[in-house]
């Protein structure tokens, strides 16, 4: 277990350090960052003696270094467009994108495992041909075009749900949060359905497969045998069984939850890390773009390492080889 | 495992033509049995595959088919903006799916724009397939440190959805475009963006396939008549793992196109001058709100359509290719 733990940490660490090498060669190739600082009308020595300061006139593994430490206390110094320091700007719209991620996994989880379970016992239903269908078009419908439908049916047509922004939000501390408002509520639903429905589709598909699987076994035989009631059978028996993926694919889902959050944030103006990363790739601002690589693939790894080390835990039956050689 | 020395013999010319032959009668089988009657068999597969075929044909022919060109700035006038479809009161029977903002023809648009999707669909799931085939075969076949590094690569890739290395890749390309001030060229971004953001999954499959079949007898029997590792890789080893990778293409087309309208519809796809779906639901979503919904609709499901109609064939292709599902 812990010679596991410890060949992922190495893993994780070689997926920043291999990031942290493309965010700096953004940063530092991709546009001047002195152009980007000052006026038309500086003179060059003032340019130059900018560049000394910055460090941009050292060795490029020098920069490299300072670059590396500067990320580990997450600087990445002032946004080209907002002329604000990058951090500050992340640490305003973190909450924002964190809260709809974790509603939509939520709405994603609270529907679709029940309606896996019931595919999977009911399996020649018309109810559950009703939710297969529905998840094919989950699959294929793209999530901005999603978006729009609900915001036509629900904002303007019957003008029940807001359509754009967080509503009213409450300050606690650092953390602006949304979720103890009216309208701060009401402005979740439409934007966590949108970026939960394709998470959803995928929970359902996955926990019918597995109900599928499970039913078939001998312990299920064994257990109908016995006369168990067969709500105890669904629940207690085989859904207990088909949890173990769930629980992997949902936790690495939230990755890309979060990364699918830039789409739904656009549609819904909603004013997250998302859309602030679509702003920047817009008016080609290479602070904030660095910074919300090393961000996300910050967060992918934590996600990946802490599922690993669950997935283990939880399933006795994988030990050397690790999930890598089990599953996607 | 040693590889074979590069040569050239008079058998690589024997060997090559009798593999020709073996692939032809391959593909003929193909088309005889199992897969024709389970293409048959499903009506929904039927309707999905003439749905394609029909979106890819009206794309294609897009310039001679469209009632008009909207592209060209002589033909269109602002004073038939914001005109709903033709069967609606204040409809115009010269555009029969209404206008957009810019008063040019949503029908025409919408051609004209499936077409730049399906190219870019296409050209992008090439360009990722010939990535992840190669460097799936060349890892496979060379193992070692070779394979070891090619799939770290890919799994370093891996842990980033496809949406996002491919919003990367292009907002680079676009900083990198805007610095250096060359204009167009951005279909050909798109193109690698998002090609060189779905290769990990060929790579992957192609590498499980070649490691099996490097050790086989034919491969070994062409080792030793001096056969090259490039031609064995792609001369013998190849055929036999184009079955998945067809599969792989088919879904990879979906998603392709769901991500050129994606980025098109963020604002860092086509420009607006170049035709879209994307870009045509971007505008029409500014328009919603005053009603306009045909702006945003007609283009949605063209693209809902081509997506789910690629989607079917996809899963179906994947159904009738595996042999544990027969």
């Amino acid at each position: 277990m812990l010679a596991f733990a410890i060949r992922r940490l190495f893993e994780a660490a070689f997926v920043m350090v291999t990031v942290a090498l493309l965010a700096f060669v953004l940063f530092r190739f991709v546009g001047d960052p002195v152009s980007q600082m000052v006026g038309q009308d500086t003179s060059l020595e003032d340019r130059q003696r900018l560049r000394q300061e910055l460090g941009l006139d050292d060795p490029i593994a020098v920069q490299f270094a300072r670059f590396l430490a500067d990320a580990a206390r997450f600087e990445f110094g002032i946004s080209y467009q907002m002329k604000q320091p990058v951090t500050a700007i992340i640490a305003e719209r973190f909450p924002a994108t964190l809260e709809l991620a974790l509603t939509a996994a939520l709405f994603a989880v609270a529907l679709g495992i029940p309606m896996g379970v019931y595919t999977g016992i009911h399996r020649d239903s018309w109810l559950s041909k009703v939710f297969l269908s529905i998840s094919l078009i989950g699959v294929s419908l793209p999530t901005f075009l999603i978006g729009i439908l609900l915001i036509y049916v629900f904002a303007v047509k019957f003008g029940v749900l807001p359509s754009f922004g967080r509503g009213d939000v409450v300050q606690i501390g650092f953390w602006r949060t949304g979720l103890l408002t009216g309208s701060g509520l009401k402005a979740l639903v439409l934007p966590s359905i949108t970026l939960g429905l394709f998470q959803m589709t995928l929970v359902t598909r996955l926990v019918r497969a597995e109900m599928l699987e499970v039913l078939r076994t001998d312990y299920i035989k064994f257990a109908r045998a016995r006369g168990l009631p067969q709500r105890a059978i669904n629940f207690g028996h085989a859904l207990r069984n088909t949890l173990v993926p769930v629980i992997t694919v949902i936790g690495l889902q939230i990755g890309a939850i979060i990364a699918f959050a830039i789409i739904t944030e656009t549609v819904f103006q909603w004013p997250g890390m998302g859309l602030m990363f679509i702003q920047a790739v817009q008016n080609a601002d290479i602070p904030i773009m660095a910074a919300y690589l090393m961000l996300v693939a910050f967060l992918f790894v934590l996600i990946n390492f802490i599922v690993d080390l669950i997935y283990v835990r939880v399933d006795p039956r994988i030990r050397i080889y690790g999930p890598g050689a089990s599953g996607r | 495992m040693n590889e074979a020395p590069r040569s050239l013999s008079p058998h690589t010319v024997a060997a090559s033509s009798a593999q020709a032959v073996k692939a032809n009668s391959g593909l003929a089988q193909l088309l005889d049995s199992d897969l024709l009657h389970s293409f048959l068999a499903s009506k929904l597969v039927v309707a999905a595959a003439l749905m394609t075929l029909l979106m890819i044909g009206a794309a294609l022919l897009s310039p001679l088919i469209a009632p008009h060109d909207p592209y060209d700035l002589k033909a269109v006038s602002l004073l038939d903006s914001d005109m709903p479809p033709a069967w609606e009161e204040s409809g115009d029977r010269r555009f029969p799916l209404g206008t957009d903002d810019q008063g040019r023809d949503i029908l025409s648009t919408i051609l004209f724009g499936t077409r730049s999707s399906i190219l870019i669909g296409f050209c992008s799931v090439l360009l990722a397939m010939a990535i992840g085939l190669s460097l799936g075969l060349w890892a496979g076949y060379a193992g070692g440190r070779i394979d070891s590094a090619i799939m770290r690569i890919a799994d370093v890739q891996l842990t980033f959805p496809a949406i996002l290395t491919a919003l990367l890749i292009d907002g680079v390309a676009l900083a990198i475009v805007r610095n250096h001030t060359i204009e167009g060229g951005k279909f050909w971004i798109l193109v690698v963006a998002i090609g060189l953001s779905f290769w990990v999954q060929y790579a992957r499959t192609v590498r499980g396939v070649t490691l099996v079949e490097r050790n086989k007898e034919y491969v070994e029997a062409a080792r030793l008549i001096g056969i090259g590792p490039v031609k064995i890789m792609f001369q013998h080893i190849l055929p036999n793992v184009i079955g998945p990778v067809l599969v792989i293409a088919t879904i990879n087309l979906a998603l392709a196109i769901i991500t050129e309208a994606t980025l098109s519809f963020l604002g860092v796809g086509l420009p607006p001058t170049e035709p879209s779906l994307g870009t045509m639901i971007q505008i029409g979503n500014k328009y919603l709100f005053s009603g306009s919904w045909w702006m945003v609709a007609f283009p949605g499901l063209t693209l809902a359509m081509l997506a789910l109609a690629v989607n079917l064939l996809g899963d179906w292709l994947r159904d009738a290719l595996n042999p544990k599902l027969r």
